[in-house]
């Protein structure tokens, strides 16, 4: 399978993503170009994070009317997977692709830390390669990370399992703490109704690798391969890599 | 014609910065401020554009582009004397 990471005028995690794709997981990846209005095949399209279009206006506001980003639309209407980090989660969501908005951090800060997240769905093909209620440790770097949808969309989407994310402490509990962004029900990913576009914060590629100091994002992107590859090598690799994770 | 847009959030979305803003009016001893909302103010030049047809557009622009409908409302008046 092949991997698409949009580059967009601003995107600044676009070649951390193509490494975890490309040289961690052993995928074929392309970088694909905000102005062209081909996907080139790919199985999957990952926005990475940065700051599109210098973010003027609002976060993502700008990118959504990009070249690209009208196939990726088409691309995700068509079922194909789309995943989206960081800017990429604040784009898809002013595309409309996903429900919701992200505002300015509730400090006033922008933050750069490890932070938990519990795995709140693993029906998606974004988080089978994970288990319910898994703490993953991965990092965060925004200013508008906290997450809001009008209380009748939030009903919805947290009724239909829409929440896949959520910042926890290290023991997997949500408290006001481990909130930092003030996301409402501290969200911190989503996916769409269909489930074949997902949305977070924190930075999956970031922790990809023992040597980053954690490699709990791996089983984002396992999880995908895993999808996409329903053949045996991903799936006995996938399966591998959950079993060690549980060993640990 | 030239219009001026004014995008703030919807009175149900918090708006942290308003509060800072607020915050440090009370520092200041304002007491008598007890609200502050922070928005964005946008002015358009359009070309020979007529009433009815700025009618047609504002709105549309605001809507689409200026402000995100999930969190955000606009109000809009055309600049008179320019």
């Amino acid at each position: 399978m092949t991997f698409g990471v949009v580059r967009f005028p601003g995107s600044n995690c676009d070649f951390d993503t193509v490494h975890a794709l490309r040289d961690v997981l052993k995928r074929k990846t392309v970088l694909l170009w905000h102005k062209d209005h081909d996907l080139r095949g790919v199985d999957c399209v990952v926005l990475p994070g940065g700051f599109s279009y210098g973010d003027y206006l609002r976060s993502g506001a700008i990118a959504r009317f990009s070249p690209i980003m009208q196939e990726v639309r088409a691309f995700a209407a068509a079922g194909g997977r789309v995943l989206g980090i960081c800017n990429g989660f604040q784009i898809l969501c002013e595309s409309g692709l996903l429900p919701g908005a992200l505002l300015r951090n509730k400090g006033l800060k922008f933050l750069c830390q490890h932070v938990q997240i519990r795995v709140e769905n693993v029906r998606t093909d974004f988080t089978r390669a994970l288990r319910k209620g898994q703490v993953l440790r991965i990092p965060i770097a925004h200013f508008d990370g906290s997450y809001y949808a009008p209380p009748r969309v939030l009903r919805e989407i947290e009724r239909r399992g829409q929440v896949v994310f959520r910042y926890c402490d290290p023991d997997g509990e949500v408290t006001a703490a481990a909130n930092v962004n003030g996301s409402l029900n501290a969200i911190a990913g989503v996916r769409n109704d269909r489930g074949n576009v997902l949305g977070l914060m924190p930075h999956p590629e970031r922790a990809s690798e023992r040597l980053l100091g954690s490699a709990d994002g791996r089983g984002i992107f396992e999880s995908v391969i895993l999808s996409l590859e329903r053949r045996g090598p991903a799936r006995r690799r996938a399966s591998a890599a959950k079993k060690a994770r549980h060993d640990r | 014609m030239r219009v001026r847009i004014l995008v703030s959030f919807k009175d149900s979305v918090l708006d942290p910065q308003g509060q800072t803003v607020k915050n440090a009016l009370h520092t200041m001893g304002y007491a008598a401020v007890r609200d502050v909302r922070q928005g964005k103010v946008f002015e358009l030049d359009l070309a020979g554009a007529s009433k009815a047809e700025a009618e047609r557009l504002v709105p549309e622009i605001a809507h689409r582009v200026l402000a995100n409908p999930i969190i955000e409302k606009f109000e809009w008046e055309i600049l008179k004397g320019r």
